[in-house]
């Protein structure tokens, strides 16, 4: 990526690129092509795993007749929602924890002991309590993400140089204008790791809740291809999963690069 | 914001020219056992450049965070004006903010930005308003850092060692400027420092603060620039000597001209 730091100039904003070079590409397409041909040879059968083509084919399918971008759209909203939820009470803790002796005397035993909990294991009690339809899946995500947000935004908190906080305390500025102006900025890039943890815990945890018994979304397309044996709609899942992980960290580097242009690293672009 | 010390009301209009900036008297300051500052009184008058000699641990840095604000005091002991500022040895600028906001920092009322641009034209920084602090040089960082207290038009301005970070060229152009901004708009100047050419100078007073006490004043009438002075050597060696520092026999004095404009009267405790 390519942030120019030093002149006054408007910053040229690239979006970090995946990029292959040198040769890079070339095993996982061989590893692409040995599969095609194993799937033509009938080596590997459909019925364990659908030809790349085959699977590309589906793909271009399932997006022309809508069936793929309304059930991800279903998937979607409900990481949105879950993380959302996971941000406003990680972010809400942390500052309570971050900002006040008597806050981190509080809330951090609770988060530490939450910790200690698989999320997941947490499935059935929230089935119990919650039903089997979209309330225990979002609030699976939400109680995921909490933990992540909480911790790094914390030790971002606390973290934040002293003495800084002490100029800015020297000239006047207090309260909530010293929490805005110096404290969370300076909190920031914790913060962003902690946010783009929580985006993968969110997909993660998602993959699971929506085998809750779903009517719609990515994890009901995929209980249904199994039913039916439909390797190559289950493949088409997959790579829909990992589009999204690969987009939710383009999000987080895109906003890493723009809200943390004043950082010079040492690594050169 | 708050205001650690109020300005004594005075009850006749004539009474403030009279009355100093700073008035300290019989301040005793402890960390546990440890006595830093026993029994001080200093005062400094309105317009007056006062340098605080003494060797590490001698308390001057305690001295100078009290006046500040920054540590706690005994109002009646302790009384200095709610309008001062800061210049720490090392810049402490926000590296989030673009120079001119640093500056800028805790200023209320219209205008903030050409004031803050005023500021920094004043220490010849006006073309580098909108970059990272982080780009700056450590010269141009405490310029900056000079921009930012004198923006605030201070009746008292601390000095905590501001130069001992930047290099021995930078150091003497930091000492014309801080100079010329002094005559300009007239502060009380508390400087801290352990160089004792940079206090002969710059101050009109010099105190020499050793174990928690004053033990020496020396009343400094040269005229500025006052290194080819021979009177400066004679300070130097009284000064260098109560800080435990004994020099050679004096020098020739007609010859040394070309060496004294060199500050080489560090002591490094």
């Amino acid at each position: 990526m390519s942030v120019t730091t030093a002149d006054s100039k408007p910053i040229a904003l690239k979006l970090p690129a995946f990029r292959l070079r040198g040769g890079r590409w070339v095993s996982p397409l061989l590893l692409l092509l040995l599969w095609e041909l194993g799937s033509r040879l009938g080596v590997v059968p459909p019925r364990i795993l659908a030809a790349p083509s085959a699977v590309a084919r589906t793909l271009w399918e399932m997006t022309l007749s809508g069936e793929l971008p309304s059930n991800l759209a279903v998937s979607l909203a409900r990481a949105a929602a879950g993380l959302a939820i996971g941000l406003v009470v990680g972010v809400t803790l942390a500052l309570i924890s971050g900002l006040s002796r008597a806050g981190e005397t509080a809330v951090d035993p609770l988060m530490q002991l939450k910790r200690t909990i698989p999320v997941l294991a947490l499935t059935p009690l929230f089935i119990v309590w919650f039903g089997i339809g979209e309330t225990p899946k979002i609030t699976l995500i939400a109680v995921a993400t909490i933990f992540p947000i909480y911790l790094n935004l914390f030790s971002g908190i606390r973290g934040v140089d002293a003495k800084l906080i002490e100029a800015a305390r020297s000239f006047g500025v207090t309260g909530w204008q010293l929490i805005v102006h110096a404290i969370l900025p300076g909190a920031l890039p914790s913060f962003l790791v902690g946010l783009r943890y929580a985006m993968g815990v969110a997909l993660l945890v998602l993959v699971v809740a929506e085998q809750i018994n779903a009517s719609a979304g990515l994890g009901h397309l995929i209980n249904n291809a199994r039913d039916f044996m439909r390797t190559d709609v289950i493949v088409v899942c997959l790579i829909v999963y990992a589009s999204l992980g690969l987009a939710a960290d383009l999000i987080v580097r895109t906003l890493e690069s723009r809200a943390l242009a004043w950082r010079t690293s040492f690594l050169k672009s | 914001m708050s205001q650690p010390f109020a300005h004594p009301a005075s009850g006749t209009p004539a009474a403030p020219a009279a009355e100093p900036a700073v008035r300290v008297r019989n301040f005793t300051r402890r960390f546990g056992d440890v006595t830093i500052l026993r029994d001080l009184s200093i005062e400094i008058g309105r317009g007056e450049f006062v340098a605080l000699l003494g060797r590490s641990g001698s308390g001057k840095t305690t001295l100078l965070r009290t006046l500040a604000g920054l540590d706690p005091a005994d109002r009646s002991a302790v009384t200095a004006p709610s309008a001062h500022a800061v210049v720490f040895q090392d810049a402490r600028l926000l590296p989030w903010k673009k120079v001119w906001r640093n500056v800028a920092l805790g200023l209320k009322g219209p205008d903030i930005r050409a004031r803050a641009e005023a500021a920094l034209n004043e220490v010849e920084l006006g073309h580098r308003l909108d970059v990272w602090p982080t780009t700056l040089s450590g010269g141009e960082a405490q310029r900056v850092a000079l921009a930012r207290a004198l923006v605030r038009e201070p009746a008292l301005l601390l000095l905590d060692e501001p130069f001992a970070a930047v290099d021995a060229l930078t150091r003497l152009r930091m000492h014309e400027l801080v100079l010329s901004l002094w005559r300009r708009h007239a502060p009380a100047v508390l400087l801290v420092t352990h160089d004792v050419d940079e206090a002969i100078t710059l101050a009109d007073r010099i105190l020499v603060l050793d174990n928690g006490r004053i033990a020496a004043e020396e009343r400094i009438d040269l005229a500025r620039p006052r290194v080819t002075d021979p009177a400066f050597q004679a300070i130097r060696a009284r000064l260098l000597s109560r800080l435990g520092v004994e020099t050679a026999a004096p020098r020739p004095l007609p010859t040394e001209g070309a060496l004294l404009a060199f500050p080489s009267g560090e002591i490094v405790a």
